[in-house]
């Protein structure tokens, strides 16, 4: 019994469960809904808020209120380069990816910068950055009309690859094996968890701390860059400020996992399952026929339902 | 304690001790040359007229400044303030419209629209104070069920405001403008409510909770008063929301969230808590203001404006905190 309750506690089983339940849910309230095409397309859905969430989750894990606001204008940036420079042509994919990533990279260098070198709370330092970004977007649209995905970029997102799933999922689950080995197998995931949960005792003990973090910020770039291309190959062409929506979920997709937002507590897989939880919540809001205001609603009601569950912090004791 | 033997006794220069008491002074500095400039390239920014349409348009996001400084005070967030702009901006408007747009229904509007955000600001409070959720993501959620009640009292935007209501907003009585009135009406509010224990009982949490409780401080109970605060400001901030914009609109207080809180740390406040003043924040809401204008009058492209105006709001957090720092160390 007591082992059925400390598995109840493993912030991964209680996500996983849930996400059960929901599906059973979303498949009492519309059947159809856990069809395996319709998982299929929720797993392509919670793929690239997961993928946003990888970054995010390491930066939160690095600790020192780590947090990375500018994700979602990351996202959106990296959507709208991906589609000029690709143009619908796959000849210009590798091109784009490159040029993504290369920006993604040098975004998440200036936040770590700013928060390793100056000093600047990561809070007020992405927040910063987001309306830098959200300027940029206005920029680079104008005059040019947005490029739209090449089609090798599609069907990589949304169509079947290997075993019936597409490379998207497949990039998932490639990531979230590489982060799970990284984070647990090598120095520098140890590193992450050192200066995460002690930055001190973890700069005694000779950890670079300071390009620890920058690293972390540059991935948080790099992962939401990744996740911008993909998006775009979603939706065949990009739009203005599409990444907005993956900022503060990409957040709670991290609470959700078991991840503390103290930083030096958690990991990946819980924010994979966090990712895929959220992702099937609002699916099954859009599912049931209800005004966008009750959908609203019951989508904020639920997560504060859910983050009881999680994470409460420590009752004051004198 | 023990530092304070080892060291000689700092030789703090006059103008460090001077930022240490008034956290605010790189925030008024920093707005007054904002202001110089400003004047420089559109000489009536600083006539009666520019600053009345200045102060017109910022009230707002002063306010919800002011309101998001109460809980940063405390070491807390609320991403939830532009919701519960948008949420009594429709209430307000749905029921002035109900009621037919009388002046007696102007004042009851108001009354309600206070209800409203004092309970969102106390639902807060709960959720984060009581229940003990992380701030961001919880007023995170609020947020969307704030919206989503929005959402519920006025689904599309463009509900006009009674004349009464915007007429007065934008009026002017014995040749000075309303706003004027309604900010040296905060100035007053402000500086008395900085006398009250609650402000210093919420900077005392912010500093250092678990000693605040052990020297017998209610916590929870100030940190949801905080909120509270925060909420009733935030619905005079969807007063003045109203009287600028005249009409309801479900979504109108999103975009604030941030912008109050990049206003907060222009002000010179610490996001960690128990450190800052309000007053701060009402220049960096009016710095946030004069950027965006000095960006329009220097002639810069349009396509350009929202990028040279996110630059130099980034360049003025991180100059803030670095000049509030050196002011500290």
């Amino acid at each position: 019994m007591n082992a059925v309750l400390d598995l109840l506690k493993r912030p991964l089983v209680v996500a996983l469960a849930l996400i059960l339940l929901l599906l059973v849910v979303g498949e009492l309230l519309s059947p159809g809904f856990a069809s395996p095409t319709q998982i299929m397309r929720l797993l392509i859905v919670a793929a690239l808020l997961g993928i946003v969430a990888a970054g995010q989750n390491l930066v939160i894990l690095g600790g020192r209120e780590g947090i990375d606001l500018s994700v979602g204008g990351v996202v959106s940036l990296s959507a709208i380069i991906a589609g000029n420079l690709m143009n619908g042509q796959d000849a210009g994919i590798p091109l784009a990816i490159i040029g993504c990533i290369a920006t993604g990279a040098l975004f998440g260098l200036a936040n770590g910068l700013g928060v390793t070198l100056l000093r600047i709370p990561p809070l007020v330092m992405t927040l910063g950055m987001l309306g830098v970004l959200q300027g940029l977007l206005v920029v680079i649209r104008q005059g040019i009309p947005s490029g739209r995905a090449a089609p090798g970029l599609s069907q990589f997102v949304t169509q079947p690859f290997l075993f019936g799933l597409p490379g998207i999922i497949w990039l998932w689950v490639a990531i979230g094996v590489l982060l799970a080995l990284l984070l647990s197998r090598t120095v520098y995931g140890h590193r992450v968890y050192a200066i995460g949960s002690n930055e001190q005792a973890a700069r005694m003990a000779g950890v670079p701390v300071a390009a620890v973090r920058v690293s972390l910020f540059v991935l948080s770039g790099v992962f939401a860059a990744i996740a911008g291309i993909c998006l775009l190959g979603y939706s065949g062409s990009s739009f203005a400020n599409v990444g907005e929506q993956y900022m503060l979920p990409s957040i709670i997709a991290v609470v959700f996992g078991g991840t503390s937002l103290a930083g030096g507590k958690g990991g990946y897989t819980g924010t994979m399952a966090g990712a895929m939880m959220l992702t099937v919540l609002t699916a099954i809001l859009t599912t049931v026929n209800i005004d966008e205001s009750g959908r609203q609603m019951i989508f904020g009601a639920t997560l504060l339902a859910l983050m009881l569950f999680y994470g409460r912090g420590r009752a004051m004791r004198a | 304690m023990v530092d304070a033997v080892a060291k000689a006794p700092r030789q703090a220069g006059g103008i460090r001790r001077f930022i240490e008491r008034y956290p605010f002074v790189p925030a008024l500095v920093i707005m007054l040359v904002l202001l110089a400039l400003n004047g420089i390239w559109q000489p009536r920014s600083v006539s009666l007229v520019g600053i009345t349409g200045l102060v017109k348009t910022y009230l707002a996001l002063m306010l919800l400044a002011v309101a998001q400084t109460y809980v940063v005070y405390a070491g807390d967030i609320d991403l939830s303030a532009g919701a519960i702009v948008s949420l009594v901006n429709v209430v307000i408007v749905a029921f002035m419209a109900a009621m037919g747009g009388s002046a007696f229904s102007v004042i009851g509007a108001m009354a309600i629209g206070l209800g409203v955000g004092l309970a969102c600001g106390i639902v807060n409070g709960i959720v984060v104070a009581a229940f003990r959720l992380q701030a961001i993501v919880a007023t995170f959620a609020t947020s969307i069920f704030f919206t989503g009640l929005a959402l519920y009292v006025m689904p599309v935007a463009g509900t006009p405001a009674p004349a009464t209501f915007w007429r007065t907003f934008g009026a002017r009585y014995f040749e000075i403008p309303f706003v004027f009135y309604a900010a040296v009406l905060l100035a007053v509010i402000l500086s008395l409510l900085a006398r009250t224990r609650l402000s210093l009982q919420l900077l005392a949490v912010g500093d250092d909770a678990q000693g605040a409780y052990q020297s017998g401080l209610p916590v929870t109970a100030i940190r949801i008063r905080g909120y509270a605060l925060c909420g009733l400001f935030a619905a005079l901030a969807a007063f003045c929301v109203t009287g600028d914009t005249a009409s309801g609109d479900p979504l109108v207080g999103g975009k604030m969230t941030l912008f109050s809180v990049a206003a907060v740390v222009l002000g010179g406040s610490a996001l960690a808590g128990g450190y800052g003043t309000v007053v701060g924040s009402v220049f960096g809401a009016l710095i946030i203001g004069l950027i965006n204008s000095l960006v329009y009058f220097v002639g810069t492209p349009s396509e350009w404006q929202n990028l040279v105006q996110g630059l130099a709001i980034l360049v003025a957090l991180v100059a803030g905190i670095l000049i509030g720092r050196r002011a500290r160390a």
